[in-house]
């Protein structure tokens, strides 16, 4: 979220609450999950989702190294954008190699890698962005 | 009910002309399907039209009455947007319309331009068809998501960059005689394995290039034809539609595509053919591994096969089952609100006779058309067949 402009509902809150240490995804009677904001369980149409603390820990499940970015991460590249499982939710996050800068250390993380969930910050815009950690 | 006849078709040189704009580009390629029906802007009764990123390339919103105007017709007309499958979609509605009677005669196809844009600009423009929530803001670009679905791909059926690149020499292959392809030259596997990485696993090469350029079709019912003295010699026998999860990480699996499987399942069953039937294909290679996860989707091949279909010589020109004899994205090029009608546009001339490739298909009496939108949330399937 830019410090000026308006919050994205359901995006802001769930990274709102990563950096509160309560993770959460919602989750419907099905057991499908998914992230906010959602009024549907798009699988099934159920509508009685409930928010659910998300796994500690989530693993890897594809990455790349992007070298040619968007204006909003011009300054970012190379950095490593991956997808990740955590229980019954995927979400999608860049991989920061702790004390590494972004996009060193890629060839260390490989599919399978166990990684928690935290908040950065984007080097050019400084937006807030969702970050897999290795662990 | 019968199947819509393709009157005529049009199509700009696709390549890099950052001076013309939407307008002009759809103009020219409706003026060549006209001439090709023998036809006027007199006949045509709906106008829907493919367009993605006017409003970021071009600051142009309400493109349906400008592309209808700048095509000489005062007649409903209607902009349709499904990232890169907009003209693909166009052309489905067109079907649509004329199948069950709202219409006799209608203009279909797109238009884009896209290298007024820089690099980053353009690279902005495409992700927009990603989850602007969940995948933008975590930095995700087009080829980028497209590396995410090749790397898992490598992860559960094996391939490699060179699978990849197979690919991408045997479009700029056929591409290298079509005068409406950007990149008419052939490559080599180390020219591609060789290029300058985009995202990992993708060099320069396996991506397709940012293009401008328009598309047309004129698809007219039975009736119409015979009234006019037209005989159309191909008619879309059958349509489909799928859907999917925008988000990437949202989907039942990264390695398949059930948007086009499901497109394909109903375009079949419109036209009453299987995959055993089709001859010929045009397919949205977007990136190298765009085209095998088609060539999967469509039942061309069972999931994690297709791989080494282009390896193997089996979608090339003399292969059992060419694919992107056009050149497809890969060379021919990819104004990306063009690219469905375009297929429309090369897949009826393979068919007719009068594309530089069609000797290699000579016998074709089927062709499929598979546009997708991005990471193939959406999927149109056309079937196209000689009828007379």
């Amino acid at each position: 979220m830019s410090e000026d402009g308006p919050r994205d509902a359901g995006y802001d809150d769930f990274l709102d609450a990563v950096e509160a240490g309560e993770p959460y995804y919602l989750e419907s009677p099905s057991g499908n999950g998914w992230l906010p904001p959602r009024e549907f369980d798009p699988e099934t149409g159920e509508r009685e989702l409930t928010e659910e603390p998300l796994p500690e820990t989530g693993e890897v499940l594809t990455k790349t190294v992007v070298n040619v970015a968007g204006p909003s991460f011009a300054d970012d590249a190379p950095y490593i954008v991956a997808v990740a499982q955590f229980g019954p939710v995927r979400l999608t996050g860049q991989i920061r190699v702790e004390g590494q800068k972004r996009g060193v250390g890629s060839e260390e993380v490989e599919v399978g890698q166990a990684v928690e969930i935290d908040v950065g910050h984007n080097e050019t815009e400084g937006e807030r962005v969702v970050v897999l950690e290795p662990v | 009910m019968t199947a819509p006849r393709v009157a005529g078709v049009g199509m700009t040189a696709f390549g890099k002309s950052p001076e013309r704009t939407g307008r002009e580009l759809f103009a020219e390629a409706a003026r060549k399907a006209y001439d090709d029906a023998g036809l006027g802007p007199d006949a045509v009764e709906e106008v829907f039209y493919g367009n993605f990123m006017g409003q970021h390339a071009e600051q142009q919103g309400h493109s349906g009455p400008l592309a209808a105007d700048s095509a000489g017709v005062t007649a409903p007309a209607t902009r349709i947007e499904s990232a890169c499958a907009s003209s693909g979609a166009a052309v489905r509605l067109g079907v649509e319309r004329v199948r069950n009677g709202a219409a006799d005669c209608v203009l279909v196809g797109g238009g884009e331009r896209m290298t007024n844009l820089s690099t980053p600009e353009g690279t902005a423009g495409l992700a927009s068809a990603a989850d602007a929530l969940w995948e933008i803001k975590a930095g995700v670009t087009f080829p980028g998501a497209y590396s995410l679905m090749a790397n898992r791909y490598f992860h559960e059926h094996g391939g490699d960059r060179e699978d990849l690149a197979a690919i991408a020499v045997k479009n700029h292959r056929h591409a290298a005689e079509n005068p409406l392809a950007q990149f008419q030259r052939e490559i080599t596997v180390e020219d591609v394995l060789s290029a300058p990485t985009v995202c990992s696993p993708f060099g320069l090469y396996d991506c397709s290039p940012m293009s401008d350029g328009g598309s047309a079709a004129l698809l007219v019912s039975e009736e119409f034809a015979d009234e006019h003295g037209l005989d159309p010699e191909v008619a879309i026998a059958g349509t489909g539609q799928g859907g999917d999860r925008m988000a990437l990480h949202d989907r039942v699996s990264m390695t398949r595509t059930p948007a086009a499987e499901r497109a394909a399942e109903a375009a079949y069953e419109d036209a009453g053919v299987g995959p055993q039937d089709i001859d010929v294909a045009e397919v949205h290679d977007c990136f190298t591994i765009a085209e095998v996860l088609a060539l999967e989707a469509l039942g061309f091949y069972e999931a994690g096969e297709a791989i080494s279909a282009a390896t193997d010589g089996e979608t090339d020109m003399d292969g059992d089952l060419p694919v992107n004899l056009s050149g497809g994205l890969k060379a021919k090029g990819h104004p990306v609100g063009a690219t469905g009608g375009a297929q429309i546009s090369e897949l009826t001339k393979l068919l007719r006779g009068d594309h530089v490739n069609s000797d290699a298909v000579a016998d074709a009496e089927v062709g499929l058309t598979h546009n997708a939108g991005g990471t193939v949330a959406s999927c149109v399937v056309n079937v196209l067949e000689v009828v007379a």
